[in-house]
């Protein structure tokens, strides 16, 4: 019975330290060595200054900006310290009525009632922080954009077929463009 | 379909079809105790351990020794992450995100709920990682749980094959040197390249504060980070699945691009698939573990093509509700049911995590569960009610099959007027009970609980979000997901309640140790037989009838217990849905 004790302790203590002390440690030291930017976060310094991080979705919602899918995350939207989704049923009335709420600002704030809607665009994303968005929903807004920074809309069309990331191997994943990039772009513009 | 969705799916299942035999066959090898090209690396830390652990690690186990070391690993296991969480504030790094940051108090109630859950690898989140845990204790509790709590996974697996393959004499091996092999063999080598591709595509790997950072706009933001990748990789390898952050393999920083979610649900199921092989090997049967494999692999994929169809149908509620605008479609356009989705894994890739992830008894999700289409989430439903037979848990997955098969032997072999034998293993009355315990389980635990939560004024009260048969699918999916050890959630059932915190952690508990003990006692019984030579009166179980056959016998099993459970939640959304 006690040698039953005994190996229940040691190898708890044991196989613990090595899978939660020394594996994580000599990852860090590998990490850190050979993937140093994206170890700390894929960090984006703009003058000095930490300007956000280009895996993380930030809030948009000023004209001059392309803007990003909507985010359910609390107290205030692309809170990157608190992911979260709505998490609403695709049955449940409040997704619709949301949705339809979403359709008709993007409408309004892009004066162009004819265009079809990018679904992306008024749907939010599982993470509340998705950087990306469809190709056709930056299609959507270059004209508003363009018009919000007094350039000719073919420049800002250009701009963001520049950031068209292509699926992995041709094939894994979609094709989309990362927002925050876009927006550095503008603003080096 | 279009073809980029057919080849994202093909390459999947042609890599892992590709891994099986060279992982199987060195699989067989490690725990065979031969000779592996690892062994000048691990042989003397291997040594070491085990003298330490003592006389408990030489000496082999029958059946009931090696289930009572595996439950006193893994209780000792949960025991030891409780005392962690409870004492987070007074360990190293708690400071540096402080109580404003970790702002979910750690109550007993979810202390003793996530303890039970990282310890029987269901990992089961009543908490969002990034504003409850310190980083000492998701590395030092919960990542290192993910390691130990696999590999005792992974050794009631091959103790189970052991059962099977041995002829005589009912040892099983011993749990100790399993355990012990299994990461140093197959878990830590694993995850070392495993976490670096990680972090190269983007996963941080850190111990810095979360950073503060100023937005295009202006605003102030607070990036969480931290020492992810060290946790990401296992989770997925070891058939855990509890994230690093609330939305877990939806988050940029868990998953950052398609290929990474490509790796880590190769991840998940590159050991249960090669498992199959493994038990082909150590049984000398190999063409009775291809078999197993291929039925899976029809299992998984008749899951992709189901979930793929339900969620690139899209939404009939959200085109209603915009009309008379429609939405876009065709080149450069996303459409389908792109609610609680990510773009950059678009409606394949999280194809994929769905049906990967709820096989695979990993709760990592790169999608909320909640919103995915009542059908799309009925597969991940349906998939874990079908006992996660494909590929299933690591190490328990196989079991489950191998149940299943032994089912369909004994019914097949009856009906033709043969007795029953699976690979030389007579199937007689005393392990036929067995079998049939291990088969009403689910429905013993899973139902009950339901219709608890459902008649009590606690279980309602979780139904924040949603309500009407989503309600009841919600809630239902939080116990099967407890009981088969997968731990994803639809998460807009809030669960951090002692009542749901104290009966989800029933049901994993039974998940993990009441159904190991009859899968166990079956393995003590075979291996004590003498194995009979498999001839021609035998019912054949290696051809396409028997494959057929088989999956008769899953889908029956899990029907008869669940069919009215399916019909009332997702079945009547989708109708309410669609017409």
């Amino acid at each position: 019975m006690s040698s039953s004790v005994r190996a229940v302790i040691v190898s708890l203590v044991l196989l613990t330290g090595l899978a939660g002390i020394v594996y994580p440690l000599l990852i860090l030291g590998l990490a850190q060595a050979f993937f140093p930017a994206q170890a700390d976060g894929s960090l984006v310094r703009r003058d000095g200054r930490i300007r956000g991080s280009m895996l993380i979705g930030q809030q948009f919602d000023s004209p001059r900006y392309f803007w990003g899918r909507p985010s359910a995350t609390t107290p205030t939207a692309y809170n990157a310290a608190a992911s979260s989704g709505t998490n609403l049923a695709p049955s449940n009335p409040q997704l619709a009525k949301d949705v339809a709420a979403r359709c008709a600002a993007l409408v309004k704030a892009h004066g162009n009632s004819a265009a079809p809607i990018p679904l992306d665009l008024v749907t939010a994303s599982g993470s509340g922080l998705d950087p990306h968005v469809s190709v056709a929903a930056m299609l959507y807004q270059v004209d508003r954009v363009a018009a919000a920074r007094g350039i000719d809309p073919s420049a800002v069309r250009a701009l963001v077929e520049q950031h068209i990331e292509s699926p992995a191997l041709g094939f894994l994943g979609e094709h989309r463009v990362n927002v925050l990039a876009v927006n550095l772009a503008l603003d080096a513009h | 379909m279009s073809w980029t969705s057919v080849a994202e799916y093909l390459l999947f299942v042609a890599v892992l079809t590709a891994m099986v035999r060279p992982l199987g066959s060195y699989l067989a090898k490690v725990f065979a105790y031969e000779a592996t090209f690892l062994d000048r690396a691990v042989v003397p830390v291997e040594r070491v351990i085990v003298r330490l652990v003592g006389p408990a690690a030489e000496r082999p186990m029958k059946w009931r020794e090696y289930f009572f070391a595996f439950v006193s690993f893994g209780i000792a296991g949960a025991a030891f992450v409780f005392f962690i969480l409870k004492l987070q504030e007074v360990l190293p790094f708690y400071g540096l995100l402080g109580k404003d940051v970790l702002s979910t108090p750690m109550t007993d109630d979810l202390a003793l709920n996530t303890a039970i859950s990282f310890a029987t690898t269901t990992t089961w989140q009543a908490y969002g990682g990034e504003t409850t845990m310190s980083y000492f204790s998701q590395i030092v509790a919960l990542a290192s749980q993910n390691f130990l709590a696999g590999a005792a996974g992974l050794a009631i697996g091959i103790a189970f094959i052991r059962g099977i393959s041995i002829d005589g004499g009912g040892v099983l091996g011993n749990f100790w040197r399993d355990v012990i092999r299994a990461l140093l063999w197959v878990l830590l080598p694993l995850s070392i390249p495993g976490a670096l591709i990680l972090v190269w595509q983007g996963v941080p790997m850190n111990l810095h504060a979360y950073t503060a950072a100023t937005t295009l706009q202006g605003a102030p933001e607070l990036i969480a980070q931290g020492p992810v990748a060290a946790l990401e990789f296992i989770k997925n390898l070891g058939t855990n699945g509890g994230g690093f952050f609330n939305v877990n393999g939806a988050h940029p920083f868990e998953n950052p691009t398609a290929l990474s979610n490509f790796v880590e649900m190769l991840a998940i199921v590159m050991l249960p698939a090669a498992l199959c092989y493994t038990f082909g090997t150590m049984t000398r049967q190999p063409s009775h573990g291809w078999l197993l494999y291929w039925v899976m692999t029809l299992l998984f994929t008749l899951g992709l093509a189901g979930v793929h169809w339900a969620e690139a149908a899209g939404n009939p509620a959200l085109v209603r509700a915009v009309a008379p605008h429609t939405f876009a479609a065709g080149e450069g356009a996303w459409t389908g049911n792109t609610e609680g989705k990510e773009v950059r894994f678009g409606t394949i890739g999280t194809t994929l995590a769905v049906v990967a992830t709820s096989n695979g008894a990993t709760g990592s999700t790169a999608a909320m569960p909640d919103s995915l289409s009542p059908l799309g989430g009925g597969v991940a439903f349906f998939n874990m009610l079908l006992g996660e037979v494909t590929y299933g848990g690591l190490g328990t997955g196989l079991i489950s099959m191998i149940l299943a098969a032994l089912l369909a032997v004994f019914i097949g072999a009856l009906m033709i007027g043969r007795g029953p034998t699976y690979l030389g293993n007579q199937i007689g009355v005393g392990e036929m009970k067995f079998i049939t315990i291990y088969m009403l389980i689910a429905g013993f635990v899973i139902l009950p609980l339901t219709a608890l939560a459902v008649m009590s004024a606690a279980g309602p009260a979780g139904l924040t979000t949603n309500g009407g048969p989503h309600g009841l699918t919600s809630i239902a999916f939080a116990y099967t997901s407890s009981f088969a050890n997968n731990g994803q959630s639809f998460a807009g059932l809030s669960t951090n309640s002692a009542f749901y915190n104290y009966t989800t952690a029933v049901a994993m508990l039974a998940g993990r140790f009441l159904l190991t003990l009859p899968a166990l006692a079956l393995a003590g019984r075979f291996a004590e037989q003498r194995r009979r030579a498999i001839t021609s009166g035998s019912l054949p179980t290696d051809g396409g009838l028997f494959a057929v056959f088989l999956i008769a016998m899953i889908l029956l099993v899990a029907g008869l217990n669940f069919l009215p459970l399916l019909c009332l939640g997702p079945v009547t959304e989708h109708l309410m849905l669609w017409f």
